[in-house]
């Protein structure tokens, strides 16, 4: 397995460099359609914003890592944050998108597309902060 | 991280032309834009979507809310958008239930 890593500050204008990296990393890969890489993309960007969020303004010179870990069959992208925990299942649920009250949510998207956009997501969290691995599974580098 | 954001009018509409990347960092330039907007008295927008390549949920949210204060002035807040890169994050979201989406400016104005 080889891994490549990257360390943000924990600040909106550097998500865009996650994407980057990530992407880069995955185009790469063997048997990973342009649209899968697309995916991935969003999923990170998700992922890195709720780190970021995490932090919130007062920890803005905190750090995220981003560490993309490469194998035969699958690459897996862990996003860790050191922000105080949250627990994924208790996330507040949208009225359904036929409701009138759908539009007083702009938020709480970003963890159902996370879920649709990857093959597998875990969450590990705890008060010391939270690690997010993303995972597609996918041909070897080439 | 550039974000463009051109308003032209058409037919009594504004038509906001989004260019480049929407997520956390750029979203709020599209929130003051749209705020501004209907400040104005704008009160039907077109969001142009075609030149955008990359919106994440933080995106999304500001059109929700956009769409939301437009509303609450008997107004429409609209999109166009044929990538189908972008219209997967509304079709995942469900959110292409909410929005009325047009594959061109001349077709959310004549709607």
């Amino acid at each position: 397995m080889q891994s490549v890593a990257l360390e943000i500050p924990a600040r909106a204008e550097f998500v865009a460099l996650a994407r980057l990296v990530v992407s880069s990393v995955a185009l790469s890969r063997r048997e990973l359609a342009d649209d899968r890489i697309d995916d991935l993309k969003l999923a990170v960007s998700e992922a890195c914003t709720n780190a970021i969020e995490a932090h919130g303004a007062i920890d803005a010179h905190e750090r995220v890592t981003v560490r993309c870990e490469e194998s035969d069959d699958r690459l897996d992208i862990l996003i860790e944050d050191r922000g105080a925990g949250f627990d994924p299942t208790t996330l507040p649920e949208h009225p359904p998108v036929t409701d009138p009250d759908r539009l007083n949510f702009e938020r709480g998207l970003g963890i159902p597309l996370i879920r649709s956009l990857v093959d597998e997501v875990d969450f590990a969290t705890s008060d010391t902060g939270t690690s997010v691995r993303l995972t597609i599974y996918c041909g070897p580098s080439e | 991280m550039e974000l463009g954001l051109d308003v032209t009018e058409r037919d009594g509409r504004a038509v906001l032309s989004v260019r480049g990347e929407v997520d956390v960092y750029t979203a709020p330039r599209l929130r003051e834009r749209l705020v501004e907007l209907v400040a104005q008295g704008k009160h039907q927008i077109v969001v142009d979507l075609e030149g955008v390549d990359f919106l994440d949920s933080t995106g999304l949210g500001v059109l929700v809310g956009g769409l939301k204060r437009l509303r609450s002035h008997d107004g429409d807040l609209t999109l166009v958008c044929t990538q189908p890169r972008i219209l997967k994050v509304f079709e995942i979201t469900g959110l292409t239930k909410v929005f009325a989406i047009f594959d061109s400016v001349d077709a959310a104005v004549a709607s």
